[in-house]
């Protein structure tokens, strides 16, 4: 059964012209659907990804905050009796604000400031440098997005500027570490003691000599997996919070899920138009050939010939325009500054071009239905 | 000898809106092999019905059709595919060819639907074309081809898989009077060499003096069937078989 194999390859070749143009036309929906997928992650990452790589299962927020991270302020008690609490290994307070970079030559940008506790959960691991000194303040971790965009290193000053009432206040911290990406609010990130966060942000939150109150604290369970029963336990044993896991807490971080699903909404809408598209194509192309594909049933060709060869060539067509397409993408991926939002995941890729695998023989599907239906006694003029 | 075909009382009716057509009415008839035979009538005397009918590609209301041997309306669609493709040769008025084979490609087509297609059967195809004059047009497409050439690459497919039965509606439909009588002689020739059973289907009677039998349509019957060589030659001329009488 290698004949509709090869009249289709037959075909293809014979019209090259046309196909390749066609196959264009698939990679350019492919280039749009890799792109949304990656401004999705790009965009979903810059939101989640402190929370998502947090040291700590449980993050736990003020009650009745709405899991406001701005909104939620918690204080040293609270960590005290959550940490009293069997099955808590560690936990650590994190705060959050936004301040100014200035790099020289006043080139300036926002990044998330983020107070957190030396060596306890919240704070992240570096890659290169150290953690945070315990009495440091003047010490901070960039993640690996502000070292891209500065180029700064271990060792270097960087320099923050804060408003402070009506008043323009700056500060110079020493890069002690560098952190893998973890941006918070789309912004890449300065990871500071609490001490330092109070000297650059006072107040935001309340923070002071003799308690320290901060936004969120961050929870490092024994047993990890038994994360569903220890948010309940804890909110039962200690007064005024609410614990939820990362993925509900970075979820809910403000405008995070109605993005991600606007995303969505374009993907699906794509790959519908992916769909349109390609079967619009093979659709047109069948009614062409319906001459041709009545005198093939007439001389005895079978309907499964029929139908394989129709089916071969609307995958053959799809795998090259979606190749294309995604080579295409990878290339352009490399032209791309850091600053810009869009991260090609090697799991968004595949997913992207299976899902466009999937979407062109579904296309097609109509014509090859179609084909099936013409009907031989069309090669002698003849209806039935 | 053998009949390749033989049909009993064929009978075909269309039903439409306007009432119903006998387009083909109890037609019984039997080529043998080795036998050209012309199907001639008027427009609408049931000429591409009964050829549809003998193609397998029609379902008769009544009647049988027996090819090589084999009772057509006991087969279901999908053996019926079979047996065109290996029972029977065609040739149509238009559309014949598929678009992007080679002349040479058209031909060995049949022979890999059928699951034959090797050395002796390649060549056997390039013989068979360069018999029919087309041994420099191997590698052309058919539209670079003319309406004779595609026409002839189509009776080389009709034959290259040794069928049965080879059918020919309006072979010479598109093409110039000299270019016509070529292919049908061509054609009438190599029915008659390869001891097949051939039925053309034609408006043209000059056409009908290559054939060993014409078969006259008329309201979906047979209406004369003229088999004497002088009666044929006079047909082919006049449009009448006899003298007066
Ligand atoms: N699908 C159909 N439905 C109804 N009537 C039909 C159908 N096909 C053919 N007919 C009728 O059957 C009769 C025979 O038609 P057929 O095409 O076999 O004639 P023909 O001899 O081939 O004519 P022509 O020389 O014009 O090709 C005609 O009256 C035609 O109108
Ligand atoms: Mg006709």
């Amino acid at each position: 059964m290698t004949t509709p194999f090869y009249l289709t390859l037959k075909e293809i070749w014979r019209n090259r012209g046309r196909f390749l143009l066609f196959s264009l036309v698939i990679a350019l929906i492919t280039l749009l659907v890799l792109f949304i997928a990656a401004l999705a992650d790009g965009l979903g990452n810059g939101n989640r990804e402190y929370i998502e790589k947090l040291n700590g299962e449980l993050i736990v927020y003020k009650s009745n905050v709405d899991l406001s991270i701005g909104a939620s302020r918690l204080d040293r008690s609270q960590l005290r009796a959550i940490v009293r609490v069997p099955g808590v290994k560690d936990a650590g307070q994190a705060s959050f604000s936004s301040v100014v970079l200035l790099q020289s030559e006043g080139k300036k940008f926002n990044v998330a400031l983020i107070g957190v506790e030396p060596g306890k959960p919240g704070e992240p691991p570096v890659v290169l440098g150290r953690g945070l000194g315990d009495k440091s303040s003047s010490e901070a971790i960039i993640d690996r997005n502000v070292a891209l965009r500065t180029g700064y290193t271990v060792g270097d000053q960087l320099r923050l500027k804060a408003i402070q009432g009506t008043q323009e206040e700056f500060y110079d911290l020493r890069i002690v570490g560098i952190s893998d990406g973890r941006q918070y609010s789309l912004q890449p990130s300065v990871i500071v003691s609490h001490p330092t966060f109070d000297r650059v942000k006072p107040g935001v939150p309340v923070v002071n000599a003799t308690d320290l109150v901060s936004n969120l604290i961050i929870v490092q369970l024994d047993e990890p997996l038994n994360w569903k029963a220890m948010a309940i336990t804890l909110a039962n044993q200690v007064e005024g919070i609410q614990a939820v896991d990362r993925q509900t807490a970075y979820q809910n971080t403000p405008g995070y899920s109605a993005q991600q699903s606007t995303l969505d909404t374009q993907r699906f809408f794509t790959l519908l138009i992916g769909v349109l598209v390609i079967g619009g194509f093979f659709q047109i192309q069948t009614l062409q050939k319906v001459p041709q594909i009545g005198m093939l049933k007439a001389i005895g060709a079978p309907n499964l010939l029929i139908a394989i060869a129709a089916l071969t060539q609307i995958v053959l067509v799809t795998i090259l325009g979606v190749s294309i397409g995604a080579l295409a993408t990878v290339l352009l991926s490399f032209t791309f500054p850091a600053t810009i939002p869009i991260v090609f995941s090697p799991m968004a890729i595949v997913i992207g071009v299976a899902s466009l695998m999937l979407v062109g023989p579904i296309g097609g599907l109509v014509s090859v239905r179609y084909a099936l239906r013409v009907e031989p006694l069309t090669a002698l003029g003849l209806t039935g | 000898m053998v009949n390749a075909l033989e049909t009993k009382s064929v009978t075909k009716i269309y039903k439409s809106d306007i009432g119903t057509i006998r387009a083909v009415d109890e037609v019984s008839l039997n080529v043998a092999n080795g036998e050209f035979v012309a199907l001639v009538g008027p427009s609408g005397s049931g000429k591409t019905t009964m050829l549809a009918i003998l193609a397998a590609l029609l379902r008769p209301n009544e009647g049988s059709v027996m090819i090589d041997g084999a009772e057509l309306s006991q087969m279901s669609e999908a053996k019926r595919a079979r047996f065109r493709r290996e029972k029977i040769g065609f040739t149509f008025q238009a559309n014949n060819l598929v678009p992007y084979l080679t002349a040479l490609e058209n031909v060995e087509l049949m022979l890999r639907l059928n699951g034959k297609y090797d050395r002796a059967g390649r060549e056997r195809a390039r013989e068979l074309l360069a018999r029919l004059g087309l041994g420099e047009r191997l590698k052309n497409l058919p539209r670079q081809l003319s309406g004779g050439q595609q026409q002839r690459v189509a009776i080389a497919r009709a034959l290259i898989h040794t069928p049965a039965l080879v059918l020919a509606d309006e072979p010479t439909a598109s093409l110039d009077t000299e270019r016509a009588h070529q292919v049908i002689q061509t054609f009438a020739n190599l029915i008659h060499e390869q001891q097949r059973a051939g039925i053309m289907v034609t408006h043209d009677l000059r056409m009908t003096q290559y054939a060993d039998r014409i078969i006259q349509m008329r309201d979906g019957k047979l209406r004369r069937v003229i088999s004497d060589p002088a009666e044929i030659r006079a047909f082919a001329t006049t449009g009448e078989a006899v003298t007066a009488n």
